[in-house]
């Protein structure tokens, strides 16, 4: 590896990583600062291995205003390093789980504790296999305090996580989510040669994401086996993509406006997001899109029967849901609800380093639409970010409202541009560069979606890392909570609508 | 209040007459498969080397088989078949009563559950409440379990309902491979269940553990930790093949619907 002052690059090949600068703390820590004050957020940190040794750590920092990456890798020395959580907040979740994972433990880490509690933790060198949930909560003691647990297992449909609320009175003085029930291991079996299989695991990393997330993990293929997918495979991507987050978005409008008791604008969208499910549904026969990216291209060809049917139904899904959901707007009970309630400032949702709808409701412009996406975002008349200021639960229903218009546009748009029809590609996962890392966005309908591949010298993939946009945002969630009350949980909670198992993988 | 009604009127009445009336479902959906009953070449294994859960095996007749507690439903497989042996059909009914009924082959056909005993039929035929837990499923079984809860589908007009504590439930809805961080707490809410304990896993993982059978992290489905009566395949199954299989239990699937 080499020592100077970081690598840059833009996501069309994958770096060597015999090319990545390899720094020693006090370096690094310079540099982290230097990302930091070009507009970067860090994307991922994670440890590297070399012959079974955990000998560095590799930070990926993505710039918020262009399509630059700015990647680098801490030496370590021995078993642990300087934490940097207390100066730089965003390292907090990726410290916690490189510790969880190597062993390799940040000294001086604020709060360190498991992440996802896997079968063979590193956590507390090796001593004792932590428990999931059976850690030391965050606590408030005085008179009249008390704690609300909540969770796994809650009273709807919905995945498992624990919530431990500390209360004076009805008011939350701290929220502390402590996850890891859906872990399934997903990412140890992706290391291996890139296959159907892992293309297939990938769809399920989180199911509601499953376009996202699949989008990255051919990206990061298509990287490194230097593969080019055509204009119109692309297009079809993107309509997928775009499919899924207004199907999504809409289903949270209709929860939000279920959690404050607005009964209308609930069952209307609960159905008119399954009129946009059965879109993607059009598409490849299954509701979540399974099966649509794949490496190269297209799973599915589509006719302009198909582009007709989708252009009509999405006519009819647009008229639906303004008709649903304008209503909220007008009301003014929900707005007292949603107006004020759970609020992250800007400068917190930059310091922890929030992505997405939650970020942007928060008044920070990070959309990899605008930087990470290509051409067709860039050179769309439609496509815009949507942006509030306020980052209370009304600013991230705005925000899900302006994306589900503005996404049906960009939708209709590439509809009518793909005249000819898309033809379905053969899937391949040859030609995999060696000793490389490679790095891929989506901005799926949540966030920033971030796949790592490093492989090893025979063009095997050697580890893979994915970062759902919810490893950003959960932190988030709890310090919205602080000062509201225990019932504005819902609503703030559906109002990020994070992912469980895109977390736990 | 002008506004809640126009939307009223503009949203029009659109819950479907299932099981009454079978919906059509999309072109691509990919269905119930069936085997034909064509001589399977003794040296073509294409079908078993594309399947990611290892879902098809050849009998001893030469024929292949598919588990369909494992199958994805990718389609995969019937696209590789130079003999075309492999058909998906549009058929969404097909839950189980035990895994065995869902092993297909050319003289096998998928055996559809039945409902339960008279005696606890006549219990929850009006009234049927479940309690949902994820073991480490991906939102997709559990958006198509919530989505049988909107107007499109009505769970209710069945006297179906999701309830909040196991406490009030008949039985359990399992989705998910069962992590290992999630095995204690669904013992609990099995432990926490009235008897009869009527237990449906729903979808590939819930079932074999999907894709990630065989994962240090999971126990392979839910049968590995408390009884299950009930199976409904699928990565995830539609809406209306799980709908179709509660229905089932309670005896209101197809026509046999009470007034």
């Amino acid at each position: 590896m080499k020592n100077n002052s970081g690598t840059t690059f833009d996501l069309k090949s994958p770096v060597r990583i015999s090319d990545v600068s390899l720094m020693n703390s006090s370096d690094f820590k310079n540099w982290v600062a230097s990302c930091f004050e070009a507009a970067c957020h860090l994307s991922v940190f994670m440890p590297l291995q070399t012959n079974n040794n955990y000998t560095s750590l590799l930070a990926v920092f993505a710039n918020n205003n262009s399509n630059k990456i700015r990647i680098a890798a801490l030496q370590v020395e021995g078993k642990e390093f300087d934490s940097l959580t207390p100066e730089f907040p965003q390292f907090h979740i990726f410290e916690r789980d490189i510790y969880e994972r190597s062993g390799v433990k940040p000294l001086g880490h604020p709060w360190l504790k498991p992440v996802r509690f896997p079968t063979n933790s590193k956590f507390g060198d090796g001593e004792k296999n932590p428990i999931v949930g059976d850690i030391d909560f965050f606590r408030i003691d005085g008179y009249e305090t008390h704690q609300v647990a909540v969770g796994p297992v809650h009273a709807g449909i919905i995945e498992p996580g624990h919530f431990r609320f500390q209360c004076h009175g009805e008011i939350v003085h701290h929220l502390e989510i402590s996850l890891g029930y859906q872990h399934r291991g997903i990412e140890k079996t992706l290391i291996g040669k890139p296959n159907f299989v892992a293309l297939k695991t990938i769809e399920v990393a989180a199911g509601d994401s499953t376009v996202a997330e699949s989008y990255s993990y051919c990206k990061n293929i298509e990287q490194l086996s230097g593969a080019k997918v055509g204009e119109s495979a692309e297009k079809l991507r993107i309509i997928a993509l775009e499919l899924e987050r207004c199907a999504n978005h809409i289903g949270d409008l209709g929860a939000m406006a279920g959690d404050v008791g607005y009964l209308p604008t609930m069952s209307y969208c609960g159905r008119i997001r399954g009129d946009f499910l059965n879109m993607t549904g059009l598409i490849c026969g299954n509701r979540f899109g399974r099966g649509i990216v794949v490496p190269g291209g297209v799973g599915y060809s589509i006719n302009s029967k198909i582009i007709d049917e989708l252009l009509k139904r999405l006519e009819a899904g647009k008229k639906d849901f303004l008709s649903a959901v304008d209503l909220l707007w007008d009301s003014s009970s929900v707005l007292a609800r949603f107006e004020d309630t759970g609020i992250v400032p800007t400068e917190t949702a930059g310091k922890i380093g929030m992505v997405g709808v939650a970020a942007r409701a928060s008044g920070l412009e990070v959309d990899s639409r605008s930087t990470r996406h290509g051409d067709i975002y860039k050179n769309s008349s439609v496509f815009k970010p949507a942006m509030e200021k306020n980052g209370d639960v009304a600013a991230r229903g705005i925000v899900r409202y302006n994306e589900v218009l503005n996404s049906i546009g960009m939708i209709n748009d590439l509809l009518q541009s793909l005249d000819s029809g898309v033809q379905a590609n053969p899937v391949t996962f040859t030609n995999i560069s060696p000793d490389s890392i490679s790095v891929s966005f989506a901005e799926g309908w949540r966030g920033e979606v971030c796949h790592i591949a490093v492989t090893d010298n025979n063009g095997n993939i050697a580890d893979y890392r994915i970062i759902d946009p919810s490893v950003h945002n959960w932190f988030g969630l709890a310090l919205a909570l602080r000062g509201e009350k225990v019932s504005d949980f819902p609503i703030c909670n559906k109002s990020f609508s994070l992912s469980y198992c895109g977390f736990d993988l | 209040m002008l506004q809640i009604l126009r939307a009223r009127f503009e949203q029009k009445y659109r819950t479907g007459k299932y099981p009454n009336v079978l919906p059509d479902m999309p072109n691509r959906y990919i269905g119930l498969p069936v085997l034909k009953n064509k001589n399977c070449p003794s040296d073509c294994f294409a079908c078993m080397d594309i399947c990611p859960v290892s879902a098809i095996s050849k009998k001893e007749d030469g024929n292949i088989s598919i588990n369909l507690g494992k199958c994805i439903f990718c389609g995969k497989c019937a696209e590789v078949c130079q003999e075309n042996i492999i058909e998906f059909t549009k058929e969404h009914r097909m839950s189980t009563s035990s895994k065995e009924d869902m092993m297909i082959s050319s003289e096998l056909q998928l055996k559809h559950a039945e409902a339960v005993g008279k005696q606890i039929r006549n219990i929850f035929k009006r009234s049927f409440k479940l309690r949902q837990v994820s073991a480490g499923g991906c939102n997709a079984c559990e958006a198509d379990t919530n989505v049988l809860g909107t107007v499109g589908f009505d769970l209710g007009q069945f006297g179906i309902s999701f309830v909040a504590s196991p406490r009030h439930a008949d039985g359990l809805l399992v989705t998910g491979p069962v992590t290992k961080n999630m095995l204690p707490a669904l013992k609990k809410t099995y432990d926490a269940l009235p008897e009869p304990k009527i237990v449906i896993a729903t979808g590939a993982c819930a079932i074999s553990g999907g894709l990630f059978a065989g994962s240090s992290e999971t126990v392979n489905g839910v049968d590995n930790v408390i009884p299950v009566d009930y199976y409904i395949p699928g990565c995830p199954p539609h809406p209306l093949t799980i709908l179709d299989g509660l229905l089932t239990v309670i005896n209101r699937n197809n026509k046999q619907i009470c007034n």
